[in-house]
């Protein structure tokens, strides 16, 4: 099955030529064969799935299956599974069983959707290297020396890797785009609120967002459209109507405005990821796209900003793990806050018990109004600066990452080093727009993504876009494994 | 802005972590500079504007106040590390 889409699975399920108990039994076996190499797995969830294969066919059969009914996906280890463990990647969760399922992995499963495991990621979806997971990094398949991106990076790996077709994610600050440009994947985070966050153990709650990593737009359309939806069960999901987001992607791009924001194109920007991102602005621009220069003038302070709202919400939403209701619990407390203490201390690794403490400073009395409350100002500012340039054109584009995947062990040492990498991503999540990454080109081997922004509940032009540019390009069509991964943009004469 | 071992000690207190003496260290320093990357906000003036704390500018949706799930106590005792008659264990709070 290695890296068939997930349009050729329905297509292949749909004429019968397997089962879907057949291709998850294959999948499953690859996974315990191959896995070990990219360690892009958490858990396997075998029994569960093969029950959700059998169901699958059952409806096949009787002519009551949807596009998805039958296909195997993976979750991020942060969306709940009732019955099967969900650990977050942190030894905090590694027992820990819900006893429900997140909305979006119901809305899946209703679709008929076969979860065949949960993949590796940053603790707690803190990090953007993938290499702060109590279960080890995960390595990414275009080159093992080299991160997959994070958080979501065991998602990002395992497609990359062919092991499933598609898996989802979560985007806080990135989390979504950034492995899907160092794997060479296309991955949309959604507006704020378009994906219901209930049963996503949470990070930062007004910042976080689901969205699929997939092979192809079309793909992620189609994950997209069974993953987003209204939810009374997340006060912040917007009551908005959920369009088919398979609709618009063979829409031409004729008169399609392009905004390219010069503060995406400074110094920090390795000259060959320009490189490779101009030489996919200019086929946009073949399609009939008009391209024209902007300014976010705001973005730089993203970072400082993300960096305080974000760990303020964390500290605050992880406060709830205490050792007493689920997950952890320490050895023989001596009192409440020894429990607490030491529960807290012994669950959680380095990165996490950092963002913590930043957050529980920055909200503590006395520097509230300078740190918490100056970077909502400024989130406002940001949020400012996108509608200025959104009313002149109709999407924004650049890098989604200043570098192709840096080397493991590269940042580890200097959290500032790790959350500068952030640059590109943060402001949209900010913002809460949707944004995707879309495989545009290599770097020595490394894959570079296309970071496409545009304005609330515009996913579908986005996707669109996307959709187009893999109709003339075959970048997405590369994998690690295809004799010709080029190396350079230059050798393939692009 | 730097912080001392003893800022540390407060803040791993407020948040209910425990921190060792070489973790301190650790911590002071490394959110010492984050701290400082912070402070790039300060040279920004920002005065009437609106602090942000939705995207949307949302407001909560509030729901009826009425019953809309089954009681699943036993599903959630059951996850729970130490409990007894139905009820969470923590050690003891009052003498």
């Amino acid at each position: 099955m290695t890296h068939k889409t997930l349009v050729q699975i329905a297509k292949d399920l749909a004429a019968g030529k397997y089962s879907s108990r057949e291709i998850t039994q294959d999948i499953i076996a690859d996974i315990k064969a191959r896995d070990a190499v990219y360690n892009s797995f958490i858990s396997l969830s075998e029994d569960l799935a093969l029950g959700q294969a059998d169901a699958a066919d059952a409806r096949i059969k009787v002519g009551n299956a949807d596009i998805l009914t039958g296909v195997p996906f993976a979750h991020k280890d942060l969306f709940c599974t009732q019955g099967h463990t969900t650990t977050a990647a942190s030894k905090m969760l590694a027992n820990f069983v819900p006893p429900y399922e997140s909305t979006v992995g119901q809305r899946l499963l209703s679709a008929g959707a076969v979860c065949v495991g949960k993949t590796n990621m940053d603790e707690f979806a803190m990090g953007s290297s993938n290499e702060s997971s109590f279960f080890g990094a995960v390595k990414n398949p275009w080159d093992l020396n080299a991160v997959p991106g994070g958080s979501s990076g065991g998602s990002a790996a395992a497609v990359a890797a062919g092991l499933v077709p598609a898996a989802t994610g979560t985007d806080t600050g990135g989390s979504i785009r950034q492995p899907a440009s160092f794997c060479n994947l296309t991955g949309i985070k959604p507006t704020y609120g378009r994906v219901s966050r209930f049963g996503i153990i949470a990070y930062a709650s007004s910042l976080d967002q689901a969205g699929p990593m997939c092979q192809t737009a079309e793909d992620a359309a189609i994950m997209l459209n069974a993953m987003a939806g209204f939810d009374e069960q997340d006060s912040t999901s917007v009551q908005q109507e959920t369009p088919d987001f398979t609709a618009e992607l063979n829409l031409p791009l004729h008169g399609l405005k392009v905004g390219l924001p010069k503060e995406f194109f400074g110094p920090g920007l390795n000259p060959q990821v320009a490189e490779c991102i101009m030489a996919a602005v200019k086929e946009i621009e073949k399609l009939g796209a008009q391209i024209i220069d902007i300014s976010l003038p705001n973005l730089e302070l993203s970072i400082p900003a993300y960096y305080v709202i974000a760990p303020s919400e964390a500290s605050s939403n992880l406060s709830r793990f205490d050792g007493v209701r689920y997950g952890y619990r320490c050895d023989k407390p001596e009192n409440l806050m020894d429990l607490y203490c030491r529960t807290r201390a012994e669950g959680f690794g380095t990165e996490v018990k950092r963002r913590i403490m930043v957050g529980t400073y920055a909200l503590s009395e006395g520097y509230y109004d300078a740190y918490y409350v100056k970077a909502q100002r400024i989130r406002r500012l940001i949020k400012d600066d996108f509608a200025r340039a959104l009313s002149q054109v109709d999407v924004i584009m650049g890098p989604v990452a200043p570098t192709p995947a840096f080397d493991l062990g590269s940042n580890t040492k200097d959290p500032v080093a790790m959350y500068l990498e952030d640059i590109y991503t943060l402001s949209a999540n900010m913002a809460g727009i949707p944004a995707m990454s879309a495989p545009a080109g290599f770097v020595n081997g490394r894959p570079v993504g296309l970071h496409i922004m545009g304005n609330y509940f515009a996913e579908a032009k986005l996707l669109n876009i996307a959709h187009q540019y893999q109709q003339v390009t075959d970048w997405h069509l590369q994998t690690p494994t295809s004799n010709n991964v080029p190396v350079s943009n230059q050798e393939k004469g692009a | 802005m730097a912080l001392e071992n003893a800022d540390i000690e407060k803040i791993a207190v407020l948040a209910r972590l425990q921190v060792t003496p070489s973790e301190t260290n650790d911590y002071a320093n490394s959110i010492s500079s984050i701290l400082s990357l912070m402070d790039q906000m300060q040279l920004v003036n920002t005065d009437g504007v609106e602090p942000l704390s939705n995207p949307h500018d949302a407001t909560q949706r509030l729901r009826k106040d009425e019953v809309t799930c089954d009681n699943q106590r036993e599903a959630f005792i059951a996850i729970a590390p130490a409990t007894e008659d139905g009820l969470y264990l923590v050690p003891k709070v009052i003498d």
